[in-house]
C-alpha cells in the first residue's frame, strides 16, 4: 500500500531524495536490483577483479537471455509452460557441435574468415534443428494440452525425457568434446592508460557473446516493439481473446513463437557449448534452472524483465563464483527467493497473475 | 474392514487381486525370493510406495506439483547419515536424526508452501525445481558435512544391521519364482523343482529392519487412505476442481494447501529414513537426483493420480521394470543386428526413453492411470449387467 501513498505524493512535484529513492525503486525495480548488487560486489572485491567479474558475467547473462527468451515467450503469450525447454538447448548444442566437428579443419585455422565458413553454418544448423524440433513438438506433444497447466508440466517432462535419450541415442551416452572455432581463442588486453581496468586480459569469446546478445536483445526488442508481429504479441500477451476477436488467427503467431523461441535455445545451446567446450546430453537440465530463476525474477513473458533477469543471474553467479565458489548455485536460488518475497510477480511483471 | 479402508475400496476385481499378491509378495518378499538383489528391491518398494503416495496426495488429490519431493526424501536419509557420522551408531544418534530431519523437512516445507502458494499454483513448480536444485548443489559442495558426490555410509545401531543374528537355527524359505518357472517348463519333473525351490534364510537385523519399513509404508498408506477420505481431504479434491469456489465457500485455501505440502514432506522425510536404514549408504545420486524426482512423477502418473491405490500399483511396476526392463531389452537387443539405429533404440541403456513415452501416453489416453482405467472398465461390467 505504500506505493499508492507515493503516487498520491508524486504531483506535488517538490519530492525529497527519500521519496525520489522509493519512486525509482518501485518504478524501476530492475535497476534497482542490478545496481545494488553491482555496487555491494564492488564493496567486497579488488576494483580490477570486479571488472572482470562483471563483463564474464555479461556474458554469462547474455547466453541464458537467449536460452530463457524463448520460454518467457511462450508462458506469457499462450501460457503454456514448457520444462522441455532445456532439452532443446541440449539438442542445439549437439547439432551445432556437430557441425563444427564437422567442418574441423575450417574451424581450427588461424583465419576469422575461415572459421566464419564453420561458425555460421553450425549456428544455422543449431536454429533449424531446434526450430524444426519445436514445430513438430508443439504439434505432437503441447498441442493436445492447451489450457492445463499440471498436463502441460507432465508431458513437457515426458517429452524432455524422450528428446535427451535420443540425442544420447543419435550422438552415443558419452561427453562430447566441442572445439572453439580459432579465432574465438584468447584473450584481448585492455589499453594501459585506463584508470582501474588497464591492462587486464579479457577472454575474446565472452566479449563475443555480450556483443551477440545485446543485438539479439536488440533484434527482439526491435521485432516485440515496432514490428507488426510484434504488436500482436504483445496484445496476445496481454489479452488473448481480443485479438482473436479481431480475426487473427493466434495459434499460428504462437506457433511461430514458439519455433522461434526453441531455435533460439538451439542458438543459445551452440554458444554455450563453444564456451564450455564439453557437453553431455544432461546439460539443458543444469541450465535449465538458470532459465527457470530468469523468467521468475524477470516476470513471466516480459523479454526485457528476461534479460535483466539473465544479466542478474549471469552476474550473482560470478560473483558469488569469486567470493565462494561453493554457493553460486545457492546465491542464485536465493536472489530468486528474496525477489519473489518482495515483488511475487517478478521484476517486470507483463501478464497478471 | 470399512474402518481401515475409509469406504474407499480398490473397486475393480482384478485391482484388489493385484493389491492382495503385491501385499502378500512384500509381506512374505524374504521367504519367497532369493538373493541380496531381490530382497533390496522388495525394501525399495515399500519405501517408495510411502514417497509416491506421499507424492500423490500433492500432484492428484490437489493438483500442487512439486519437485522439491527428493529434496524432503534426501533430508530424511541425510539426517540420520549425518547423525551416525558425528553421534556414532547407538540409539541416540538414530533419535537425534530423525528428530532433526522431521524439523528440518518442516520448516522447509513452511517456507516453501507460504512463499510460493500464495502466488500462483504454477509457480510452485519452478520454485521448487530451482529450489531442490540449490539444495542438491548445497549438498554436493558442503563435502565435510555431506561427504559431497561420495556420500555417506550410515551406521545404524547394530539390531538393525546384517551382523545381528538374533537366533542359531535357520527359516526354510520356499524360491515361489523359480519353482513357477521350473513346474512351467517341465511339469513332470514337479518334484524336484520342489526340492530345488527350498532355501534357507538366516534371519538378521537386515530382516527387522525391511519389517520395520514395511509396517510403517502399511500404516502410512491406510493414514493416507483415511485422510484424503476425511472432510480435509474433501476440501483438497475442492482445491483441486475449483479452488475460486472453495474459496468462496469459506475455506482458507493457502492453509490447505501448506498444510498438504507440509504433511507430504513429512511423509517424505519418513521414507528417506527407512531409505537410509536399508541401504546403509547416502549420496546425492540416490536421493536427490533430479532424475529420481522424475521416476516418481512417473510411477505416479502411471499408477493413476488422485488413487491412491494408483501409487502402489505405479511403484511395484516401475521398480520391475526398472530392474528387468533392462534385462528384456538387453535379449531384444542381441537379437538384432549391432551398431544400426533400431539396435541403439533397444540399448538397455535407452529403457528410460520407452518409459517417457509410455508416460506421456498414459497422460494422453489414461489420464487416470492403471487404476483409473481398471475402474472404469470394472463400472462398465457391473453396469452393463444390471
Amino acid at each position: 500500500m505504500a506505493a499508492d501513498d507515493a503516487r498520491i505524493d508524486e504531483p506535488t512535484g517538490r519530492a525529497g531524495p527519500i521519496a525520489r529513492f522509493h519512486a525509482f525503486r518501485r518504478d524501476k525495480p530492475h535497476i534497482f536490483v542490478l545496481l545494488t548488487m553491482m555496487l555491494a560486489a564492488l564493496a567486497m572485491m579488488e576494483p580490477r577483479i570486479w571488472v572482470v567479474l562483471t563483463i564474464s558475467g555479461l556474458a554469462m547473462g547474455a547466453m541464458v537471455f537467449l536460452m530463457a527468451s524463448g520460454m518467457t515467450l511462450t508462458f506469457g503469450l499462450m501460457n503454456v509452460l514448457n520444462l522441455a525447454h532445456g532439452a532443446f538447448i541440449s539438442l542445439g548444442a549437439f547439432a551445432g557441435a556437430s557441425v563444427l566437428l564437422w567442418l574441423s579443419t575450417q574451424a581450427n585455422q588461424p583465419s576469422l574468415w575461415t572459421n566464419l565458413i564453420a561458425i555460421l553454418p553450425a549456428f544455422c544448423f543449431a536454429l533449424l534443428v531446434a526450430g524444426l524440433l519445436g514445430l513438430v513438438f508443439e504439434r505432437l506433444i503441447i498441442r493436445p494440452v492447451y489450457g492445463d497447466h499440471l498436463k502441460q508440466i507432465l508431458v513437457t517432462v515426458g517429452g524432455s525425457i524422450i528428446i535427451m535419450e535420443l540425442i544420447q541415442v543419435v550422438w552415443g551416452p558419452n561427453e562430447l568434446p566441442v572445439p572453439r572455432p580459432d579465432a574465438l581463442k584468447g584473450a584481448v588486453f585492455l589499453p594501459e592508460w585506463l584508470p582501474v581496468a588497464g591492462g587486464i586480459a579479457l577472454e575474446k569469446y565472452r566479449l563475443i557473446a555480450v556483443v551477440l546478445g545485446l543485438a539479439i536483445y536488440g533484434l527482439l526488442s526491435w521485432i516485440i516493439e515496432r514490428t507488426r508481429v510484434g504488436i500482436l504479441i504483445r496484445a496476445g500477451v496481454e489479452s488473448r481473446e481480443m485479438v482473436e476477436i479481431q480475426g487473427y488467427r493466434i495459434r499460428l503467431l504462437f506457433l511461430g513463437v514458439f519455433i522461434a523461441g526453441s531455435a533460439l535455445a538451439g542458438l543459445g545451446g551452440t554458444l554455450w557449448a563453444m564456451y564450455r567446450e564439453i557437453i553431455t546430453a544432461h546439460m539443458g537440465d543444469e541450465l535449465m534452472i538458470s532459465v527457470i530463476v530468469v523468467i521468475i525474477l524477470g516476470g513471466l513473458g516480459s523479454i526485457k524483465g528476461c534479460f535483466y533477469g539473465s544479466v542478474l543471474v549471469g552476474l550473482i553467479n560470478l560473483y558469488v563464483g569469486y567470493l565462494e565458489p561453493r554457493l553460486a548455485a545457492v546465491a542464485t536460488v536465493a536472489l530468486m527467493v528474496a525477489v519473489l518475497m518482495w515483488r511475487p510477480q517478478g521484476l517486470i511483471p507483463v501478464i497478471k497473475l | 474392514m470399512n474402518r481401515l479402508f475409509s469406504g474407499d475400496y480398490p473397486r475393480s476385481r482384478l485391482l484388489s487381486a493385484a493389491l492382495l499378491l503385491i501385499f502378500l509378495a512384500l509381506a512374505l518378499g524374504p521367504f519367497l525370493f532369493d538373493g541380496i538383489r531381490t530382497f533390496s528391491m522388495l525394501g525399495m518398494m515399500c519405501v517408495f510406495i510411502i514417497v509416491v503416495a506421499s507424492y500423490d496426495l500433492m500432484l492428484g488429490y490437489t493438483h500442487i506439483v512439486s519437485f522439491a519431493h527428493t529434496m524432503f526424501f534426501g533430508i530424511g536419509a541425510y539426517g540420520i547419515a549425518i547423525a551416525s557420522d558425528h553421534y556414532g551408531s547407538g540409539y541416540g544418534a538414530l533419535f537425534a536424526g530423525i528428530v532433526g530431519a522431521l524439523l528440518a523437512s518442516v520448516l522447509l516445507s513452511l517456507l516453501l508452501g507460504l512463499l510460493s502458494l500464495r502466488v500462483k499454483a504454477i509457480f510452485f513448480a519452478l520454485v521448487t525445481l530451482a529450489v531442490a536444485f540449490a539444495f542438491l548443489s548445497l549438498v554436493t559442495q558442503l563435502y565435510n558435512v555431506t561427504g559431497g558426490e561420495d556420500g555417506l555410509a550410515v551406521r545404524s545401531p547394530r539390531e538393525l544391521g546384517p551382523a545381528f543374528r538374533p537366533f542359531d537355527f535357520q527359516v526354510p524359505g520356499f524360491n515361489i519364482f523359480g519353482f513357477l518357472v521350473a513346474a512351467v517348463s517341465s511339469p513332470g519333473e514337479i518334484g524336484q523343482a520342489f526340492q530345488e525351490a527350498l532355501f534357507s534364510v538366516r534371519l538378521s537385523g537386515r530382516h527387522l529392519t525391511y519389517y520395520i519399513t514395511f509396517v510403517t509404508m502399511v500404516a502410512i498408506f491406510f493414514f493416507l487412505l483415511r485422510m484424503v477420505n476425511s472432510p480435509f481431504g474433501r476440501v483438497l479434491q475442492a482445491i483441486r476442481e475449483n479452488e475460486f469456489r472453495a474459496q468462496a465457500l469459506g475455506y482458507r485455501t493457502v492453509l490447505y494447501r501448506t498444510a498438504v505440502v507440509v504433511v507430504s514432506a513429512l511423509l517424505a522425510t519418513v521414507a528417506g529414513i527407512l531409505f537410509a536404514l536399508l541401504n546403509r549408504y547416502v549420496n546425492p545420486e540416490n536421493t536427490l537426483n533430479f532424475e529420481l524426482m522424475i521416476f516418481i512423477l512417473l510411477m505416479c502418473v502411471i499408477g493413476g493420480m488422485g488413487t491412491l491405490y494408483g501409487a502402489v500399483i505405479g511403484t511395484v511396476l516401475f521398480l520391475l521394470a526398472q530392474n528387468y526392463l533392462q534385462d528384456l531389452l538387453k535379449q531384444l537387443d542381441a537379437l538384432v543386428p549391432a551398431d544400426t539405429l533400431i539396435a541403439e533404440l533397444i540399448n538397455p541403456d535407452r529403457w528410460l526413453l520407452w518409459f517417457g513415452l509410455l508416460f506421456i501416453l498414459s497422460v494422453y489416453f489414461f489420464p487416470s492411470g492403471i487404476v483409473g482405467q481398471l475402474r472404469i472398465w470394472s463400472a462398465k461390467r457391473s453396469s452393463g449387467q444390471d
